[in-house]
């Protein structure tokens, strides 16, 4: 389950991060269906947030550790609506850059998660 | 633009290009600070001298992270100071690390040149010394 989900938020990372880049390379500033789509990628970090917690309730060990595990957690949340706020403030092309350089961010955060996980 | 009416003095740092760098600067004191804390905290006495200087480097982070928001003259010497240092670091660390494997035990922020971190700190201090550089030119 929290592996399928680690996967999926790393494809919808990276694909937010492709699709705010071609904003970029247009000259755009981040738009409405650009914050929408962070707000997809956001909730799939939330749900990935609860699903983990619940699991090292349940009495599941993550192999590297809890306090990292959790703290990789909460980074994932708060990477996208973090650049997602950056955006709003710079309302040009860089806007789109940063939240793409933040999608980028968050599919390594996944990759380490996989990886602590033990997956 | 508000913010910068109400402090005519300033520079702004943060404008354009500079967003991302700030962006990427907080990742990185995030991924820094967060990272020593841990180690420091949980396992110090494995590999005394990697924690200490992930957690130098999270100040260093810090510092020039909030130079950048500050904006004005006088933080964006003190950033471009702290970009020196912190290149200065990478390097160093980065050659001691390779050269003396012993001394790392484990790996800081700043091994290897920042593999870890896919060379983000070797290339942050250039790409910023370059844009403090330019935002002079552009304020006189």
């Amino acid at each position: 389950m929290l592996d399928a989900l680690t996967v999926a938020t790393a494809v919808a990372a990276l694909a937010l991060a492709a699709w705010c880049g071609w904003a970029a390379y247009r000259d755009q500033p981040t738009k409405d269906w650009h914050f929408i789509g962070m707000a997809v990628v956001t909730v799939l970090t939330l749900v990935q947030l609860v699903v983990g917690i619940v699991q090292l309730a349940r009495g599941e060990k993550a192999e590297q550790g809890t306090t990292i595990f959790v703290a990789y957690l909460i980074g994932s949340f708060a990477c996208i609506p973090a650049a997602g706020f950056m955006s709003l403030a710079e309302r040009t092309r860089w806007g789109s850059i940063t939240v793409a350089a933040g999608g980028v961010v968050l599919a390594v955060l996944q990759v380490r998660l996989y990886d602590i996980w033990g997956g | 633009m508000a913010a910068t009416d109400k402090q005519p003095g300033r520079t702004r740092l943060i404008g354009g290009p500079g967003i991302l760098l700030v962006w990427l600067y907080g990742v990185m004191v995030v991924g820094a600070v967060s990272r020593s804390a841990v180690q420091i905290a949980t396992e110090f006495d494995k590999a005394p001298l990697a924690y200490s200087l992930s957690a130098v480097a999270g100040l260093v982070y810090g510092f020039i992270t909030y130079s950048l928001v500050r904006g004005g003259e006088t933080a964006r010497k003190a950033a471009l100071v702290c970009c020196a240092a912190e290149l200065a670091g990478v390097l160093t660390v980065g050659t001691w690390t390779l050269a003396d494997p012993s001394a790392f035990p484990d790996a800081t922020v700043w091994s290897d040149y920042g593999m870890g971190y896919l060379f983000i700190p070797v290339l942050l201090p250039v790409t910023a010394m370059f844009w403090l550089r330019r935002s002079r030119t552009a304020t006189q």
